[in-house]
């Protein structure tokens, strides 16, 4: 029953990258020419709610479905895995005009090409692994 | 009921991601899709390689069913919920798309001379599609977080390391789509 309010999420998640078009390459190619407000609303208008509503789930301490409080692990103080990691995926996501979310539902949407996209993004997190320890964090 | 067979505007889009975000903390678990490329190495036996894939997958089960929830919702949103799914972008990027022979710009979802069967016998295009996946697995897996895991969740629990990630997109986004991607189309 658990897996599936997590599917249920996910097709809802799925419906909304392909229809706000935050899915479509155009859109990421766009984004970059500065030549639209969209992406920067859809990523803005998220946040400012994002940012509401972790400040009232933290201030509430507003309990899961399950009865135990939610936890918003911090993230682990560092550098240059960020700014270095950044920009490589920054990298990636301008020239795929994909990033992991939009990844899984244009395979649905039936663009096949992006299966390309997912087997060597999957390769990439693979040696990242393997070589993890000779990089800079 | 009209407006959800149109594209939808940003706030719409925006809202629902943050509801989605609730959605995902109210049962216990944190936004992150990349986490799912991590999680499909440990299914494919990438534990015998490194420690970093030696992890029980299956307490990622749940992020796994989300993923396999896009892929059901993109075939929904494509197949049910579009009457036109032309993206229609700003004229003028339209025009400078054509003169980088991107001539599907304003009249399709995605370029076809990219996302395309037939474009895939192209070489230039295999090595765009390759080349861009492999970077943001590498790249989403080093920084520890996509789009999804710093840009919406890490932001929003005002997250410093998530602002460096953020810029780190744009300067690497910003750096192909201007000096390297107008040589490669």
């Amino acid at each position: 029953m658990r897996q599936l309010t997590f599917l249920f999420i996910g097709i809802l998640f799925g419906i909304t990258m392909y229809k706000s078009e935050a899915a479509s390459w155009f859109r990421i190619y766009e984004m970059f020419q500065f030549n639209s407000f969209h992406m920067y609303g859809i990523i803005g208008s998220s946040l400012f709610l994002g940012v509401l509503m972790i400040q009232l789930i933290k201030r509430y301490k507003l309990k899961s479905a399950y009865g135990e409080p939610i936890v918003i692990p911090d993230k682990t103080k560092s550098f240059y895995r960020y700014a270095y990691g950044g920009i490589i995926f920054g990298l990636g996501w301008a020239l795929a005009g994909a990033c992991p979310g939009p990844i899984f539902t244009l395979i649905g949407a039936g663009f096949y090409p992006i299966i390309v996209v997912l087997v060597f993004a999957v390769l990439g997190t693979w040696v990242y692994g393997l070589i993890a320890d000779k990089l800079p964090h | 009921m009209e407006w959800i067979y149109n594209p939808w505007p940003w706030y719409i889009g925006g809202p629902m991601i943050a509801l989605i975000m609730f959605l995902l903390l109210y049962f216990g678990k944190n936004f992150g899709m990349s986490s799912n490329l991590r999680t499909l190495c440990t299914v494919c036996g990438a534990g015998k390689s490194s420690e970093f894939f030696n992890f029980d997958w299956k307490k990622q089960q749940w992020n796994l069913m989300v993923s396999a929830g896009a892929i059901l919702g993109g075939a929904i949103a494509a197949h049910f919920l579009s009457s036109d799914s032309a993206v229609l972008i700003n004229p003028a990027t339209i025009s400078k798309l054509q003169q980088l022979n991107i001539n599907s710009a304003g009249s399709a979802y995605l370029p076809e001379e990219l996302f395309s069967m037939q474009a895939l016998s192209n070489p230039a295009v295999l090595l765009i599609l390759s080349v861009g996946g492999f970077l943001v697995g590498f790249g989403a897996r080093y920084a520890g977080g996509c789009t999804s895991g710093h840009a919406i969740s890490g932001l929003s629990n005002l997250q410093l390391v998530s602002l460096y990630a953020v810029i780190g997109f744009f300067v690497g986004g910003l750096f192909m789509n201007h000096l390297v991607l107008p040589y490669l189309l």
